[in-house]
């Protein structure tokens, strides 16, 4: 097995857990706009739990896809092309909730905000499903031709792998974001977050445990069935741990599903990264779909240290905004138009 | 030729949503750059219009921000789904740039622009600049990696061929590549010119609007006497000197850049007569070899003969100038280099199904002259207009406050418009003068042999036309309506003036000696973290 296409396929199942990690909750947050919000306030506290930090999560999304580029041409052409219109969907997504995010509370009214409210929780939707069916379709496989290309036409991708990822991706990006509303919101919030949290935790991780499960009958090994027990006790420990009070080991216990579950599933499709349903012999690997060693060797030690870096001061981030926020904290919707554009609009002319 | 033809509609999805998204992005380089300039005199000085303008302008820079990062995404992503024939050819270079960007330069940018917006009250005034610094490098570092990508596409180094592959084998020469190292500092004075145009003529409009009010008059020496509107927050003195240095610095920023890009684009082009003739030739829209440089040319560019075409007023010895620095080289023509090429490269595509129904096909070697020639022209032309506007506008403003007249303002603020033209002509000069190529060959005969790849060839074999048919659509539309959403954004913010970003003012004394505007020591000064929420969404 060489070395260094080992070394970035886990570095490309590491980009992908930080990214399920983090922008998980920010995913779920956004979600949860519309089905945990009471009222304007809520909404607020939501969105200000995630304001400095989405963007900042939601590149790690840009690493995975970029490291795969740059160390999987292959792997990264045949997914992205293969499922062109789901990315579509999910890219369409994303333009709307960070959009959303920004442009949200620039205008006072509450038609303009409804409509926002709606972009961010459908964006966040939209986002966490398309991304769960691809990298479940992409453990599963696609029907590719010896030259990586589809076959079959646009909704060749289509098939149940692709909804359970979907759902999978989608239900975790919930339970997680209630693990950290409970975690960094007070009051209401904060409680309700928490009694959420241990009411739908089961059902909310079902769909990403049978993806976890179905990689491990089709091509799993003694390590990864490990793994995957681990990973429900972990699941176990965060319930429990959310049923206690301790949100801040609930939401830990839960990354730590997170990261064992992406391990149990990339481990068990090694060498594979992308199976190809016409014919094994072109299923791509990391041996014969990976850049060359001169490249890998650079983006090595360009990562090596690059990414602990993005790592502190990403955590730094988070220290520095570590407060609870609670509705109290809200400011009141700053208008200012009264103030000065009335006098602007009506002496035009 | 079917209706429905996967290369063109992707060729068209890429160029709009490019463009599309380098609107967005010169601005933010170019205005981040400025707002960080402005908070540090700021931060050194306290002096309170520093303050206003730091939260203004970092305001409108914020609402444009977020639309570079949205489209940027679909950058990222296209080159996978539409052209993974491309992806496959050059990941092995192209994609280091890529996700170094990511990397090293779009997690910094992003996460300390967070801390920036939300940590006006949780960090020290410095530790806050700092950051706004931070991202702003990040963001000039992002625009390295990506015209890095860019360069390698357009002069391929650093690599040699195994299997039919580009391999990269010299990373020192892939980062340094000399069409990168002069590329960037004229992408980057591109967008300073943006930013330029941008508070020159939003500041025209709020010194004239204070006039028009009669806050501000003209004295019998022809010098402004600011004034106070009592009844309005935020429309004090104060208020009148941010706009005056706002428009100073515009203007100021707006001619350096021209200068700055005008030099570096000298160097670009010469580099550009050596590496891709052609492009440079079919700027000209010169058949023969010669050595001036058409100012007007008349005659069918459509038709791609290049012998209908007629220079109609001509300046002799600059076309020699912009490549080689005299004034009497004689710098071949399409007619000269079309038969080179063609020996160098072949007159016909390979019968090679990764051409499709273009397999066997005779190549075009000349790019649309109508494109290249015109965006050549706009290009210069757009940028001198508004270097020189920006001159005109010091002498104008030269007594503290601008002209009353209603139509110089539209003028002004019409003129923001023109370094964006600049950007998007240049940037489509250079993309469409590099075709029939994607990656265009390196002529350099000590160089490397065959690195090249012909558009016709990058397309995604397996993605259907109608797919692509559908993401164009899909993502011009919704560009476009939130196009709209942004700029009406822009103009009401613009339209409040500096209390749209700073709710506090309306509650702030207004007199002379006001004082409610905290000093750099002030924001947190003494108890960092008692506020929650410094800014909230």
């Amino acid at each position: 097995m060489e070395l260094l296409p080992t070394i970035w396929f886990i570095a490309i199942a590491v980009l992908w857990t930080g990214y399920l990690f983090l922008e998980g909750f920010d995913l779920g947050v956004g979600m949860l706009m519309k089905l945990f919000a009471r009222d304007n306030t809520e909404r607020r506290v939501l969105l200000n739990t995630v304001g400095p930090v989405w963007d900042g999560n939601e590149v790690w999304l840009l690493t995975a896809a970029g490291a795969t580029f740059a160390a999987f041409p292959l792997w990264y052409a045949s997914l992205f092309s293969a499922l062109y219109l789901p990315l579509l969907v999910v890219l369409v997504a994303l333009i709307f909730r960070a959009v959303a995010f920004e442009y949200r509370g620039k205008v006072d009214t509450d038609q303009w905000r409804t409509r926002w409210d709606w972009a961010i929780a459908l964006g966040s939707f939209f986002a966490a499903f398309g991304v769960g069916a691809a990298l479940a379709l992409t453990t599963t496989g696609l029907p590719l031709n010896a030259n990586g290309d589809r076959e079959g036409g646009p909704l060749a991708w289509f098939s149940g792998y692709a909804v359970l990822g979907g759902l999978a991706v989608v239900g975790f990006s919930l339970v997680h974001a209630l693990a950290f509303l409970a975690l960094k919101t007070d009051g209401d919030v904060r409680h309700r977050a928490r009694k959420w949290f241990v009411r739908l935790l089961p059902a909310l991780l079902l769909p990403i445990a049978g993806w976890a499960l179905s990689i491990q009958f089709l091509e799993g090994k003694p390590w990864t069935w490990a793994l995957v027990l681990l990973a429900v006790a972990a699941a176990a420990a965060a319930w429990t741990m959310g049923r206690k009070g301790a949100e801040g080991k609930a939401f830990i216990a839960l990354g730590a599903f997170l990261a064992l579950g992406t391990a149990s599933i990339f481990g068990a499709v090694f060498p594979v990264v992308l199976p190809s349903t016409l014919n094994e012999a072109f299923d791509l690997t990391v041996s014969n779909a990976s850049s060359s060693d001169y490249t890998l060797g650079l983006m090595s030690v360009v990562a090596a240290f690059g990414l602990p870096l993005v790592i502190a001061y990403q955590a730094w981030t988070y220290w520095v905004f570590r407060r609870r926020v609670s509705a109290a904290h809200i400011p009141e919707a700053h208008s200012f138009l009264p103030a000065i554009a009335a006098r602007a609009f009506t002496t035009k002319g | 030729m079917d209706a429905l033809d996967a290369l063109e509609i992707a060729r068209w999805q890429f160029g709009i949503t490019t463009v599309y998204h380098f609107m967005m992005v010169p601005l933010t380089i170019g205005l981040g750059l400025v707002v960080a300039v402005i908070q540090t005199v700021w931060h050194r000085t306290g002096k309170p219009e520093y303050l206003r303008m730091t939260k203004f302008w970092g305001k409108l820079f914020l609402i444009n921000f977020i639309m570079g990062v949205a489209t940027g995404i679909v950058q990222e992503f296209q080159f996978g789904m539409a052209w993974s024939e491309y992806s496959r050819f050059v990941g092995d270079v192209f994609g280091a740039p890529l996700a170094l960007e990511a990397l090293l330069a779009f997690f910094v940018e992003s996460t300390f622009l967070g801390l920036w917006i939300f940590g006006w009250k949780q960090l020290k005034p410095g530790i806050h600049l700092a950051c706004l610094w931070i991202a702003v490098i990040g963001s000039v570092f992002s625009a390295y990696f990506i015209i890095v990508a860019n360069s390698w596409m357009q002069h391929p180094v650093g690599v040699e061929m195994i299997d039919g592959r580009p391999v990269m084998t010299d990373a020192w020469a892939v980062f340094t590549n000399n069409t990168a190292l002069v590329a960037v500092p004229h992408t980057l004075f591109g967008a300073l010119a943006v930013a330029g145009g941008f508070l020159l003529g939003i500041a025209w409009y709020h010194l004239w609007r204070r006039r028009r009010d009669g806050v501000d008059t003209v004295g019998v020496d022809g010098k402004v006497i600011p004034g106070d509107a009592a009844d309005i927050p935020g429309r004090d003195r104060d208020d009148h000197k941010v706009w005056i240095r706002s428009l100073r610095i515009g203007a100021v920023v707006a001619m350096i850049s021209f200068a700055g890009t005008a030099l570096t684009g000298d160097l670009q082009g010469k580099l550009m007569f050596e590496q891709q003739p052609m492009k440079m030739a079919a700027a000209e829209a010169a058949c023969h070899d010669g050595t001036g440089f058409s100012v007007l040319s008349i005659g069918n560019l459509g038709s791609q003969n290049c012998d209908d075409i007629v220079a109609l007023i001509e300046v002799p010895g600059i076309l020699s100038y912009l490549a080689k620095g005299d004034f009497t080289t004689e710098v071949q023509g399409v007619n000269s280099l079309l038969p080179q090429y063609k020996e160098a490269y072949g007159t016909h595509l390979p019968d090679n199904p990764i051409y499709g129904e273009r397999a066997g096909q005779e190549i075009d070697y000349l790019p649309v002259m109508e494109v290249t020639y015109w965006g050549f022209r706009m290009m210069i032309g757009f940028g001198g207009i508004a270097a020189l506007a920006a001159l005109v506008a010091l002498w104008l403003t030269r007594n503290g406050t601008v002209p009353e007249s209603r139509w110089l303002m539209r003028l002004a603020v019409f003129g923001i418009l023109a370094p964006f033209g600049a950007n998007a002509a240049g940037w489509i000069f250079t993309e469409m003068g590099r075709q029939p190529f994607v990656v265009a060959p390196n002529p350099d005969p000590n160089g490397i042999d065959q690195v090249f790849m012909f558009t016709a060839a990058a397309v995604s074999p397996g993605v259907t036309a109608g797919e692509l048919l559908a993401s164009l659509v899909t993502l011009a539309s919704i560009y476009g309506v939130l196009l709209v959403v942004e700029v009406k954004l822009l103009v009401k913010y613009i339209r409040g003036g500096v209390v749209s970003a700073m709710p506090e003012l309306v509650h702030a004394p207004i007199d002379e000696n006001e004082d409610a505007t905290p000093g750099p020591g002030g924001p947190g000064g003494g108890k960092p973290a008692d506020d929650v929420l410094a800014f909230a969404y």
